[in-house]
């Protein structure tokens, strides 16, 4: 199963442990573990669904390409990783 | 006579109490987080925050009276495009986001009835709650007005709702002030809206627009609660007044600047009102680096410039729209700036107390009644 972990920062907001869920697409996944926390939904996505401006997500070692839908593929043995988007300064 | 403050600002909301003689900072919650704005609600004791993440988004939080743990409460949320729709556009060709981008206002929305609550909205959202905060509705009937989609962002890069005004004599009348978008009218409980503009005058627009209702840039709408005819604004270019209930405004030239953000109202006394200027839009810092407030008591025909306790030589403090606040009993007043001073007045500004000069930048002021 995918494991998912979250950025230290968020912790401070709402507890997000790292866990291991099913998915095979970054929805899929994000959905799974916002289904057993559901205040965490709203940190890391926007109302629409999107992943939120100042938020990243890497998979594998490589930031995710659709932000919007979340459609990127996820292995079953998969690391995913919710950060923040850093940009300078 | 309140006896406590509650300052939103870029770094936590800080919590002030007035001692025997002097004010000083008691408290200060969500320490390091951007608080946009604050509601200390007479109804029933709780304060309402909004907090502004980077990162993680907009929430509102709640302390109910007496509760020493705040709940987070839900976030106002804009409806989903039907699917296929492309995004609409702003007047400058740019998609207006479907997000809720910054909690602009927030305010008590029925004196009879606590837990009904009113929240603005940047990117010109108008929210209603019946259940302090558990859920939020979009008022369509401003949402869905044709012109709407003609508000355009002022300093911020979209438009904004920042005044919500409920009228003390019958809750269903309410006005809000859009930057910019002009002031916007509902004598029905918000199914029907009007706009209310009339006599605004934008210089920043072609002449031929300059008195177009739709294009005025509200910085901050009042109404005086004793009076409830009476009405101000701090506008972009200028001060206005009616006396009409916002049919027609009348511009007001004010020492030693018409330019600024904040203003507010005596509870009871006709014609009295405060202001904070700045030197320009272009300029925004104090005129000649003296921190002054503007009063007057006879309805705009002659004003005061209240300086006594403020710095008047090389001060840069900014005081944006929620940063002035007044009292129930009118004597008392609190303003709070860009630059993190906060000063009291307990003599309606005839003399101020620096509490603090060295705060985290001040969004928001607002004194805590019956606590």
């Amino acid at each position: 199963m995918p494991t998912v972990q979250f950025t230290d920062n968020i912790q401070r907001h709402v507890p997000c442990p790292p866990t291991q869920v099913q998915g095979t697409t970054v929805r899929e996944v994000l959905d799974a573990v916002f289904a057993d926390n559901p205040r965490a939904r709203g940190y890391v996505l926007d109302e629409q669904g999107a992943l939120r401006k100042h938020m990243a997500i890497f998979l594998d070692g490589r930031m995710i390409l659709d932000r919007t839908s979340l459609s990127d593929a996820v292995q079953p043995d998969a690391k995913v990783y919710v950060m923040q988007a850093l940009s300078g300064g | 006579m309140s006896n406590r403050i509650l300052a939103a600002t870029r770094k936590g909301l800080f919590s002030i109490e007035r001692g025997k003689s002097r004010w000083t900072v008691k408290k200060v919650h969500f320490l390091g987080d951007n608080a946009t704005m604050v509601l200390p609600d007479p109804r029933d004791g709780s304060v309402y925050v909004a907090l502004g993440h980077g990162h993680f988004g907009v929430k509102l939080h709640r302390l109910r009276a007496g509760a020493r743990k705040w709940d987070e409460i839900a976030t106002p949320a804009l409806p989903a495009r039907p699917e296929g729709t492309p995004p609409r556009m702003d007047p400058m060709g740019r998609p207006i986001p479907d997000t809720v981008q910054l909690v602009w206002a927030l305010e008590a929305a029925d004196p009879a009835r606590p837990g009904t609550l009113w929240c603005g909205t940047i990117p010109g959202g108008l929210f209603r709650s019946e259940d302090a905060g558990a859920s939020w509705e979009l008022n369509r009937g401003l949402w869905d007005h044709p012109k709407r989609l003609e508000w355009v962002g002022g300093g911020a890069d979209y438009p904004g709702i920042h005044s919500v005004c409920v009228d003390p004599r019958d809750a269903r009348r309410v006005a809000v002030g859009v930057s910019t978008g002009g002031v916007w009218l509902t004598t029905d409980g918000g199914i029907s809206w009007t706009i209310s503009s009339h006599g605004l005058r934008a210089d920043y627009m072609p002449p031929e627009q300059a008195n177009d209702p739709y294009f005025q840039d509200v910085h901050r709408l009042v109404q005086s609660p004793g009076q409830p005819a009476e009405w101000w604004i701090q506008h972009h270019n200028g001060v206005f007044r009616s006396t009409n209930d916002a049919a027609l405004w009348e511009e007001l030239q004010i020492p030693p600047s018409s330019f600024g953000f904040a203003v507010v109202a005596h509870p009871r006394d006709s014609g009295t009102a405060w202001f904070v200027p700045g030197m320009s839009d272009q300029r925004r810092v104090p005129v000649d680096g003296r921190v002054v407030v503007t009063r007057t008591r006879d309805g705009g025909r002659s004003f005061e410039v209240l300086t006594k306790g403020l710095p008047q030589r090389q001060a840069y403090d900014i005081t944006y729209r929620h940063g002035l606040d007044i009292d129930a009993s009118g004597d008392r007043l609190a303003f709070g700036t860009t630059t993190g001073s906060l000063w009291v007045t307990e003599d309606q500004g005839d003399s101020w107390k620096a509490v603090s000069e060295h705060l985290p930048p001040i969004y928001c002021v607002r004194f805590v009644e019956g606590g």
